[in-house]
């Protein structure tokens, strides 16, 4: 569907429109409903109302038209009944318009329009009506979480010996043997890390980075015993003590980390979400300051990627085969060029990386990341 | 195929009609033209009949089609946004699409409208075409202006090579540079002009965005003062020294001076690039800090103009003809000058920045300076060697980069694209 916005100001000659300081872009919220039942919501915000068109409407797929004829500067929230947000829209300045879209389920809501965006709002409530539609979902994608779940599990069964082995050279004071065994212990969670992410407590615990804390957070997990290894070239008491810390948290990633909630868009999520990780963390060099074993970490958020790309291709390319061409390529020369640094566990320093070379390797990530930022997308299209 | 991916910028259900758009487009084109005399006319809603307000005033839009590219003779915007890029691709084809897709991108935002499908684009899990940030401002007099660096009709998988105009030389290494490799070449440019920055630097990020995997941005600049005018009769801006600049500059209305000294004929050749012409940008850091202690009558006589008036030195007036003889030999616009320089004039364009200060507390600021001209052989080159090696304002300035580019024809309609010319009239290789 093409979906062109042409502004309303356009309809004002380009001279009226300079003297009346209109704006040529605005957001043309008078777009066609594609709604499943009833047309678009209206919801009429002023600084003393909030007036909704219809109170009660059948669940699917919803538009609401937010019309600010207030002051003030407003936002909408559309709420269930224990005050979860099922989706706002904030910012909706005097005279402007916002369209909303949702699924929404049926069931009571509240709908809040909190003119100068403040207090608990004025509130409506309406019903929606009908069945939750049966999530017909399509069995090759629940195939394909169901796979990527086990992929995850596998990874977590592999990383816990060779996390022990790690924590073991750690206590028994052996410098160099631990700074080889660190590496190699990350790789799992690396190309698993947004699922691990999605749990909230453990991420903190196990991979933050010193700049990553808050005042009064005790430093655990890899960084910290990094550090030790590398920068203070010495072990100490407590190092040993975190070392067993950080197996014990690992142990709980192990055990919970089947029972993530697992789709296939979170799976094309993760993957984009990986390439972030390298984007921001690993092509800076900033992942692995002192150990400068980035490219390990780059290799495994990338294998990870790759892998969620690998069970949903087939979907996606049924949608969007344009896309995926352009990500088997882009996945290619990237690994092509990941291969000149080295494999598996063995890579050359970051430090021996330049400035050039860091940059080919940034292209190389930007490259796919921009066109995996559609996979999701390209995944749940109807 | 890349018009058929395009969204026309027709009206979807509920927006105004086509009839209104061309209207409205219409309205711009015109007011493209009244801007070139720098000021416009204006009717007010209120009925207070026409007043005349600043070009920048109106954030109207310039026409982006036309025999020549907008952003040369176009009336200097306030705000700059160069980028430079790195073609990754080694894929005629794919470049091909880009510049298509260039183009219908740069189409929309000069016009105020959003890229592709937009800033909501509906489908919750994709990012949106849009990157959003210039939603609610006015097409501030937005140009996009494309150029092609030597080096990329070196690249063979190209098959330009025998296309490259006998022009389109490598600067030669002047007395005094210091180029940083880092801020200097690119296969390809992008100057992005328009009076709100964000709205320049909208359309670089979302011409990169486009790009991304295709080509790499290099380096890019942010340019917030113009420092040369093309409107003559408004005041001359003033660069980081505080003296007016461009006073003696090209004009945008001057067809003659733009058929002699800017824009490539047919009879200058290649034929592919009637209608275009040479690019140059150069990263010239000025020492600030030692500049502010020159005395008034050191920083005149080096400049060969009084610092508030801008008159050449023995003169009244900004505008009155300098007695180059009576200028210090070694002064800035005796030596700058067309009667120095076998009348070799350039359409400048050039922008102040400044990016924060350097490690030691000095602002690291000059001019960033572009300059059209129709073959850089007979106009930057010979002047640049003759300013490089006897301008006395040499000693607070040091260029730190450099650029040539090649500036093909402009857009002649929504079927033309970026280039076209130049690829049309090779093969593959």
């Amino acid at each position: 569907m093409r979906r062109t916005r042409i502004t309303v100001a356009a309809t004002i000659t380009a001279a009226a429109l300079a003297a009346a300081g209109c704006t040529a872009k605005s957001d043309d919220s008078s777009k066609t409903d594609d709604s499943d039942g009833l047309g678009p919501i209206a919801i009429t915000a002023s600084d003393t109302a909030c007036e909704v068109s219809d109170k009660e409407f059948a669940a699917g797929h919803m538009q609401f038209n937010v019309e600010n004829k207030g002051s003030k500067v407003t936002e909408v929230y559309i709420l269930f009944p224990d005050e979860k947000i099922l989706t706002e829209r904030e910012n909706i300045g005097p005279g402007t318009k916002a369209a909303i879209h949702t699924e929404i389920e049926p069931g009571t809501y509240e709908i809040a329009c909190k003119p100068g965006m403040k207090g608990d709002g004025i509130r409506q409530t309406i019903k929606v009506t009908g069945k939750a539609k049966a999530k017909t979902e399509d069995p090759v994608l629940v195939d394909a979480a169901a796979l990527y779940r086990d992929y995850v599990q596998q990874q977590a069964d592999m990383t816990l010996p060779l996390a022990e082995k790690f924590a073991k050279a750690v206590k028994d004071g052996d410098l160099e043997g631990a700074k080889k065994l660190y590496a190699p212990s990350r790789i799992g969670w690396e190309r698993t890390e947004p699922v691990a992410e999605s749990f909230g407590d453990i991420d903190p615990k196990v991979d933050v980075r010193e700049d990553g804390l808050e005042d009064g957070q005790k430093w655990t997990g890899w960084h910290k015993l990094e550090k030790s290894l590398w920068h203070d070239k010495k072990i100490t008491a407590e190092d040993k003590q975190l070392a067993d810390q950080l197996v014990t948290d690992l142990k709980d990633w192990q055990k919970r980390v089947g029972g993530a909630k697992i789709t296939a868009t979170s799976m094309a999520n993760g993957a984009k979400e990986l390439l972030d990780e390298v984007a921001t963390g690993k092509v800076t060099g900033e992942e692995e300051r002192y150990s400068h074993t980035d490219l390990v970490d780059f290799q495994a958020n990338v294998e990870g990627a790759f892998t969620s790309y690998g069970l949903l291709q087939k979907v996606a390319a049924k949608n969007d085969p344009a896309l995926t061409a352009e990500l088997d390529k882009q996945f290619k020369s990237l690994f092509t060029l990941l291969k000149k640094y080295g494999a598996g566990e063995k890579f050359v320093s970051y430090e021996k990386v330049g400035d050039t070379q860091r940059k080919e390797l940034s292209d190389a990530v930007n490259a796919l990341a921009e066109p995996l930022s559609n996979l999701a997308a390209a995944v749940v299209a109807k | 195929m890349a018009d058929e991916s395009t969204p026309e910028p027709t009206p979807a259900s509920g927006s105004p009609s086509r009839r209104s758009l061309i209207g409205w487009g219409g309205a711009g084109l015109a007011l493209g033209a009244a801007v070139a005399g720098g000021g416009v006319a204006v009717a007010t809603r209120g009925g207070d009949g026409p007043r005349t307000v600043n070009a920048a005033e109106t954030g109207a839009a310039v026409a982006f089609h036309g025999a020549h590219q907008a952003g040369v003779a176009t009336p200097v915007q306030d705000r700059l946004h160069f980028a430079a890029f790195d073609v990754k691709t080694t894929d005629r084809a794919v470049l091909v699409q880009l510049l298509k897709d260039w183009t219908r991108a740069a189409e929309r935002m000069t016009a105020g409208l959003e890229v592709g499908e937009g800033t909501d684009g509906k489908i919750a899990e994709a990012p949106p075409d849009d990157t959003g940030e210039a939603l609610g401002l006015p097409p501030s007099r937005l140009t996009v202006t494309i150029g092609f660096g030597p080096s990329l009709f070196e690249r063979a998988e190209f098959g330009l090579t025998d296309a490259r105009p006998e022009a389109l030389v490598e600067l030669p290494k002047f007395p005094g540079d210091n180029l940083d490799a880092a801020r200097s070449g690119g296969d390809l440019c992008i100057q992005a002009c328009a009076d709100d920055p964000q709205v320049a630097v909208h359309a670089i990020r979302n011409l990169a965005r486009i790009g991304f995997g295709k080509v790499s941005i290099r380096w890019s600049q942010l340019g917030f003062g113009k420092t040369s005018s093309t409107t003559p009769e408004a005041h001359t801006p003033r660069n980081m020294m505080g003296f007016k600049d461009g006073t003696r500059n090209i004009a945008g209305t001057d067809t003659a001076g733009l058929a002699d000294h800017v824009w490539v004929s047919a009879e200058d050749g290649p034929a592919w690039l009637a209608g275009g012409s040479y690019l140059v940008a150069r990263r010239i850091r000025m020492h600030i800090e030692t500049w502010d202690r020159a005395s008034l009558r050191e920083q005149e006589d080096i400049m060969g103009r009084t610092k508030v008036e801008g008159a050449p030195i023995g003169r009244q007036k900004e505008h009155d003809e300098p007695h180059l003889k009576s200028l210090r030999p070694d002064s800035h616009v005796r030596l700058a000058h067309p009667d120095s320089n076998n009348g070799a004039r350039m359409l400048r364009r050039g922008y102040s920045f400044t990016d924060g200060t350097d490690g030691l507390g000095r602002l690291d600021a000059g001019l960033f300076f572009i300059a059209y001209q129709k073959d850089v052989r007979d106009a930057f080159i010979p002047v640049q060697r003759r300013l490089a090696r006897h301008d006395a304002l040499m000693e607070y300035l040091q260029h730190v980069g450099s650029a040539v580019f090649v500036v093909p024809p402009g857009v002649t309609g929504r079927d033309d694209w970026w280039g076209r010319s130049l690829f049309e009239s090779t093969k593959e290789a």
